[in-house]
């Protein structure tokens, strides 16, 4: 781990016990059958359309273990389906949004704690910081986690972020997942200097740049830094440089801005297979338990897949019935002629 | 209708009469005599004391009390956790009004000038305006956004935009805008208790003219803050306006009055939703109207008053629908804001093509 500048170590940033390294492992399997599935979903016709993680498991899986749902709070983009469930998100709810049932997804943001998802690049990274700020004027504990890109990095509003959060000290963890890839342009054409966490320096922010591929370094990593926004010390950024394996999207074609030697090269070992590796020399986990792992992830995707089947269209009306919390005469009036003119009624 | 009652106003255009503001229709004397900025700053003074999730946040609003003082001496008040300075960054002051509003505050933001509002439109229209929607009325959004706004104080390039046909588009969104202290105060009060977004557009040029204020009753007929309002009543047309056109329709009111014609003045106050039924109804009666606003011609709110009031009284509409308007070019310089303001004579020639109007 290469700490740019020192993060104060709290209580929380203890060794990880065998039990919180067989979760990971489960929950690793898991998020890669139900990512790896859900190409296949689109493929068949069951989703429009998915943004993979593949390869992002670890960065996820670890940073959102991190997460206390009793207090904090977390603002992902569209690709954290690892961190949702993770943070044990009602995953056919989440997974939804890819169904075009519902922008945000069905979830409950509130009680998930886990804010909708986002499809503006950086656009959510503020959200966090306003919501941060509001712990501190309640005198409240609770820290916001909020996710971006490499790609977002370049966003003007990720700048406004960190000043914001820097100079109020509001609690706030900003983790990049550095996945050298923002759609076909690279990290290199990307980020100026090659760091987003050298930038952290700038606001007077510690920073851990981090193998965003050690599911353990980047548990280890998110608890220091969750301690030290909590003690009230300010904001914290962590980039975790990781590989986007896959494509952008079920819409993108890597082939054309990466060859498969490019890729195996940028990729190195599977974060899930590195884990593995890790458990089965530390003798906590044997043949037995990675097939238990894997046979749990099946019987949870098959569940999840029947979930998104059986689920029907929104009614219509919730296009008036949810722009307001107070409506409009004029949406009131839209809503009637659409009735009146809809056949779907 | 003779060019006659062009005569009364000077050079420039501007009434030689005072520039009264007029008080709420049949409503007993006013209470107290205050400025627009002074019945703002009362206004979000009890809106902090009535709520205490209620914060005021922007550039200079703290210590200083904004430039145009709005929030002067609020910050000593209420405290510096209620009302505080932001970095000088829009997006960044609107982002985190979303963030506030999850977790649970009523944010009131200021945008210090119109054209400033433009860095932060990201996060109002893809995010202030549609996180009710994208989370399923699970996180609402009441960010009360006060703007100055419209043009008329000579004021440096950006800091006399009409942006309330740009925000009237956008979903999720309501706008509403005061003419006069009476309505600054208690439309602030309302829209800063609100669960929705409003963008509140306070017209600059106002902010120093002194007007009556019930603070004990809005609408003295006990009509609905979110309708329009008729700020003077008559029988011939229907001038429509909003912000600082109230007071010149008013002036030019008083004007056609000398010559015998009676001009109903119709003061919008909600962008959106737009009374569509207060239009009609004085359409009706005056079966002529004219909508002035600030903003450029083309796509500006009056093509939506137009096309509301040919809805409902196109069978009683004795002329078209006139609209005079700012025009289709960048917000010019002081020298030539007279020019592009709507003034007295260009909306009395409107008043003069309607009320000439031959069919056929």
């Amino acid at each position: 781990m290469d700490t740019l500048l020192p993060v104060a170590s709290g209580s929380a940033a203890g060794p990880l016990t065998a039990d919180e390294l067989r979760e990971l492992y489960s929950l690793m399997v898991a998020v890669r059958h139900l990512d790896t599935s859900a190409i296949a979903w689109q493929r068949q016709g069951i989703i429009p359309g998915y943004a993979p993680e593949l390869g992002q498991e670890a960065a996820q899986v670890g940073s959102g273990y991190a997460v206390d749902t009793t207090r904090d709070f977390v603002f992902p983009t569209y690709r954290e389906m690892g961190v949702a469930r993770t943070m044990g998100v009602d995953m056919v709810a989440y997974m939804s949004t890819h169904k075009a049932t519902w922008h945000g997804g069905l979830y409950n943001p509130l009680e998930s704690r886990l804010a909708p998802i986002q499809a503006v690049v950086a656009g959510s990274v503020l959200h966090a910081v306003g919501w941060a700020h509001g712990q501190t004027l309640d005198g409240k504990d609770g820290v916001a986690l909020t996710y971006f890109g490499d790609g977002a990095s370049s966003q003007g509003d990720v700048h406004e972020a960190m000043n914001f959060a820097a100079v109020m000290k509001a609690p706030v963890v900003f983790f990049v997942q550095n996945n050298g890839w923002a759609i076909s342009v690279p990290t290199e054409r990307q980020v100026a200097g090659g760091s987003v966490a050298a930038r952290a320096a700038g606001y007077g922010m510690p920073a851990l740049k981090i193998d965003g591929d050690d599911v353990a370094a980047v548990l280890e990593a998110t608890r220091r830094a969750f301690a030290h926004a909590r003690s009230g010390n300010g904001p914290v950024l962590i980039e975790a440089m990781t590989y986007r394996r896959g494509p952008h999207s079920t819409s993108d074609d890597p082939g054309r801005y990466r060859s498969l030697d490019e890729e195996r090269d940028g990729a190195g070992t599977d974060p899930i297979e590195r884990l593995r590796q890790r458990l089965q020399a530390d003798g906590i986990a044997d043949e037995t338990f990675f097939a238990g792992a894997l046979a749990a992830a099946k019987a949870e995707e098959e569940q999840i897949r029947t979930g998104i089947q059986a689920l029907g269209s929104r009614p219509g009306t919730e296009m008036f019935d949810l722009v307001f919390q107070e409506t409009t005469p004029a949406l009131q009036a839209q809503a009637a002629n659409w009735r009146e003119e809809s056949e779907h009624v | 209708m003779s060019n006659s009652i062009l005569e009364g106003t000077n050079a420039a255009g501007e009434s030689t009469a005072d520039d009264t503001v007029a008080t709420p229709a049949g409503s007993e004397p006013a209470t107290t005599v205050m400025s627009m900025q002074q019945a703002l700053n009362r206004a979000l003074d009890e809106v902090l004391a009535d709520n205490p999730k209620a914060v005021i946040f922007g550039e200079d609003c703290g210590r200083l009390g904004g430039v145009f003082r709005i929030t002067d001496g609020l910050q000593a008040k209420h405290g510096a956790q209620r009302v505080f300075d932001t970095p000088l960054a829009e997006s960044g002051i609107l982002g985190m009004s979303v963030g506030l509003a999850m977790a649970g505050f009523h944010p009131i933001p200021e945008v210090q000038f119109d054209g400033f509002a433009y860095p932060a439109i990201n996060q109002i229209v893809c995010q202030i305006a549609r996180m009710n929607y994208r989370s399923r009325g699970t996180l609402p959004m009441p960010v009360t956004l006060r703007v100055p706004s419209f043009g008329g104080i000579r004021a440096p390039e950006h800091h006399g935009e009409s942006l309330e046909a740009l925000f009237a588009h956008v979903p999720g969104l309501k706008v509403v805008s005061p003419s006069n202290p009476h309505e600054a105060y208690h439309l602030l009060k309302y829209a800063a208790t609100r669960p929705d977004p409003v963008i509140f557009m306070e017209p600059k040029s106002r902010y120093w003219q002194k007007g009556e204020v019930d603070t004990a009753r809005h609408d003295a007929g006990g009509g609905s803050p979110t309708g329009a309002k008729v700020m003077r009543e008559g029988r011939h047309l229907t001038l429509v306006a909003w912000g600082a056109m109230v007071a010149r329709c008013l002036q030019v009111a008083e004007l056609a009055a000398e010559d015998g014609i009676d001009i109903e003045v119709l003061d919008l106050r909600w962008l959106k939703p737009i009374d569509a039924e207060a239009l009609a109804a004085s359409v009706r009666r005056t079966r002529r109207a004219v909508v002035v606003h600030e903003a450029p011609l083309t796509s500006g709110l009056g093509a939506e008053v137009a096309q509301l009031i040919t809805q409902s009284c196109f069978d009683t509409l004795r002329a078209p629908v006139e609209r005079v308007t700012g025009f289709d070019v960048p917000y010019p310089s002081g020298d030539l804001e007279d020019e592009y303001i709507p003034n007295i004579d260009r909306i009395l020639f409107g008043i003069q093509r309607v009320l000439e109007y031959k069919r056929g």
